[in-house]
């Protein structure tokens, strides 16, 4: 992984800010998290020990929480998330062979992210649209019905 | 109060008593991983993860945790069932599908809390296998060796860290069967703000934490015929070492302990009580010191001053409190002390050079083994301590050496760092350091001789203890407490300005020194660590001397060589300084 960069200083103040806003309450580390993430997109080492000096628990804690919780992430999401469907409906319709041709394409493992940043891959279950499984959402887009080799021109036609 | 009945007892005890602790009124021993309670300190931890206590009550589909439940008026409980037993047996082979089985070279082999039970559970094959075995890297720290593919998750080591210690070091990371007790973030120890306390280790049921090992290096120090190779025994040590052979806690071996020693091969045996006197003469003047400041009207006077013999609480205010630094004394710890004065003192008047004296200290302590590493305590890269080593490693190099330990004679120290004081004695237990202190400084400070001079009210076993002690009409206030958790309750009114106390002792480990990290183990039993602090008081009322200024080897060491306290060469020699360690 790449060596981690400082945050920004308006970063640090704004990660401040959700703890100030949650009172500073050990009790509110995962809304807490979730806020950063959502205002960062990911959450690393640095801003982990931020919210741990703020709510004034270990940093033990905050990093075992954040590992605990599939939701919560330290590597950063590329511009174009994906994610794969492997719910019940999208499974019995082949959605792993779709995830294995875009690890295959992208050379990238489950929660990684390409190195130009592009894309990150993950998986999910159920998204609602069992009647187009099996699913893939890149960004907010939906694509479904889909077989292994459209995976190429779909994640072709993502344009930066 | 209420009656139950557990197996063939009837039993009458408080109605929020848990099954575990009414069935040990009767005697009756259920067996459990992850319960501990040393009774008398703080020391508890109660997940209620392992499920090996697991009893049946009359009336109750399910088995319950007999940690987590609690008694109810006429409950019948049954703790050796088929039922139970065979639950509790596959819990037992459960945790074996996931443990390795190295145990004929593992280092907790024959104190291992899950070898014990496995045997008396009769687990005679392991029926699961093929399971996720999670293979985890060892990490050596200079202190601790962390070996996680062994941990069975009880979370002792969780609990002690962070309810305890309040350090946090330690918790759980990941989930599922990718569960750790890690650190923040991966990191090695030494990279956290592990303060090297070895409580973890103190409570570890297995052999997943453990001491940093020293035997080899010894070894190969003791047998070169080149080197000179000198102990010195820490106080906490010799009435703790006799448990390692079968001896009753509390019982004092010191005479043994020297013999052994030099049995295995040791050219000199000395006393870290002789340095726990100097550390009285260093930390006590600096106490009047800072005092004839204050009532001089002084107002730059850091007070309280705090002590600073103890390596995890040294560690812990400089990760924690980097702007307190200038309260706790400047005083090293006796066994650095020891050192720094045997590579000069004793070196030279011995005509041994620096690099072929080899000083080991033997400690009930982890930190030590950390503290002894440390840059400021080293000469052009030679350490005053060369390596530390634990009572229970001690014990394990006695037995190598084939050295029967029950018969063998006494000895005493060799002078002149051998002589000390009762002031000394008392040194690995709480309260000691301070009681020590107080001695001195009340008869330097008054010039009177101390009417009497056991000081009972900085005695005992709880977390924080006070005392005003009268300086011929100067209430002096002082304050004892152990653990870190409470020391950092006392750091945390010290930044608040709210502390209003002249002397703070702090000690990491329940107890003092005599829970050290590196003692035998307790496995929860309280009255350990009683039976130690009485044998150290004991220890003391046997003493002649009991006042660390009345040592006539130290009044000696002062004319001869170190001159006034906290001046020119004692204090180059005697006192170091503290820097910010704190995780940015």
């Amino acid at each position: 992984m790449a060596k981690e960069m400082k945050l920004a200083c308006n970063v640090v103040e704004q990660v401040e800010a959700i703890c100030d806003k949650f009172g500073n309450k050990p009790g509110e580390l995962i809304n807490v998290l979730h806020e950063a993430q959502n205002l960062h997109g990911y959450l690393p080492e640095e801003m982990q020990r931020i919210i741990a000096r703020k709510l004034g628990i270990p940093a033990s804690r905050v990093y075992g929480v954040v590992t605990f919780y599939s939701f919560f992430t330290m590597t950063p999401k590329g511009r174009h998330p994906i994610s794969v469907c492997l719910g019940t409906a999208c499974y019995v319709r082949g959605s792993e062979k779709l995830l294995e041709e875009i690890k295959r394409t992208l050379n990238i493992e489950v929660g990684q992210t390409t190195p130009d940043g592009k894309f990150s891959l993950d998986c999910l279950r159920c998204v609602g649209a069992c009647g187009l499984a099996p699913v893939v959402t890149i960004g907010d887009r939906v694509y479904g019905r889909l077989q292994p080799k459209d995976i190429k021109t779909i994640l072709d036609e993502v344009e930066d | 109060m209420i009656t139950i009945t557990i197996d063939r007892h009837e039993v009458v005890v408080p109605a929020n008593m848990t099954i575990l602790d009414a069935a040990k009124v009767v005697n009756v021993e259920i067996p459990t991983l992850c319960h501990i309670n040393l009774e008398g300190t703080c020391l508890k931890s109660n997940p209620a993860s392992c499920r090996l206590c697991v009893v049946e009550v009359e009336g109750n589909r399910n088995l319950v945790p007999a940690c987590a439940t609690k008694c109810r008026p006429g409950m019948v409980v049954h703790t050796s069932s088929p039922r139970v037993l065979r639950a509790r047996k596959t819990v037992a082979e459960l945790i074996l599908s996931d443990h390795p089985n190295d145990c004929l070279t593992c280092p907790k082999c024959s104190d291992c809390e899950l070898q014990r039970l496995v045997r008396r559970l009769n687990c005679r094959n392991i029926p699961f296998k093929d399971g996720e075995r999670m293979e985890r890297k060892k990490e050596i720290t200079p202190a601790i060796t962390r070996d996680m593919s062994k941990c069975i998750y009880c979370r002792r080591c969780e609990s002690v860290c962070n309810d305890v210690q309040s350090v946090g070091a330690l918790g759980a990371v990941g989930r599922g069967f990718g569960t750790i007790v890690g650190t923040a973030f991966g990191k090695t120890l030494g990279d956290t703000n592990c303060t090297y306390c070895g409580q973890c280790v103190a409570v570890c049921p297995v052999g997943a934490l453990t001491e940093r090992d020293y035997a080899e290096e010894l070894i190969a120090d003791i047998t070169n015929p080149d080197k000179v190779v000198i102990a010195q025994t820490a106080p906490a040590v010799r009435y703790a070492l006799g448990e390692e052979f079968g001896l009753k806690p509390g019982t004092s071996v010191t005479g043994k302990m020297v013999t052994a020693l030099k049995d295995m091969g040791f050219d000199y045996v000395f006393d870290t009580d002789f340095g726990a006197d100097m550390t009285i003469m260093e930390e006590g003047y600096e106490i009047l010191d800072r005092l004839k400041k204050f009532l001089a009207g002084d107002k730059t006077v850091k007070l309280p001053i705090m002590t600073s013999c103890c390596p995890a609480w040294v560690n812990f205010y400089e990760h924690e409190f980097p702007d307190l630094l200038d309260y706790p004394s400047s005083a090293k710890s006796p066994g650095q002390m020891f050192g720094a004065v045997a590579k000069t003192y004793w070196a030279d008047k011995m005509g041994i050079p620096r690099d072929k004296l080899v000083v080991v200290s033997i400690m009930p302590c982890l930190a030590k083994k950390y503290e002894c590493g440390r840059p400021e305590f080293k000469v052009d890269g030679n350490p005053d301590v060369d390596y530390s080593i634990s009572t229970r490693e001690l014990a394990a190099l006695i037995r190598r050496s084939n050295i029967s330990f029950d018969s063998l004679p006494d000895s005493d120290f060799d002078t002149p760092m051998g002589e000390s004081t009762g002031a000394a004695a008392i040194f690995g237990t709480t309260g000691g350091v301070m009681e020590a202190a107080l001695r001195t400084v009340y008869e330097v400070y008054t010039g009177k001789t101390l009417p009497h001079i056991d000081l009972d009210q900085v005695r005992g076993l709880d977390g924080v203890r006070e005392a005003t002690i009268d300086l011929d009409g100067f209430p002096l206030k002082v304050c004892v407490v152990h653990t870190l958790s409470n020391a950092r309750m006392i750091m945390n009114k010290l930044r608040a300005g709210e502390l209003d106390y002249h002397v703070v002792e702090v000690m990491a480990c329940p107890g003092g020194c005599i829970g050290g990290a590196g003692q035998p183990y307790h496995h929860g039993d309280g009255t350990v660590l009683r039976a130690r602090q009485r044998a150290a008081y004991a220890e003391d009322a046997g003493k002649q001397l009991r006042k660390s200024h009345e040592n006539p080897d130290i009044q000696r060491l002062y004319q001869e060589f170190l001159g006034e306290p906290l001046h020119g060469k004692a204090h180059e020699l005697l006192h170091t300084s503290y820097s910010d360690k704190s995780i940015k």
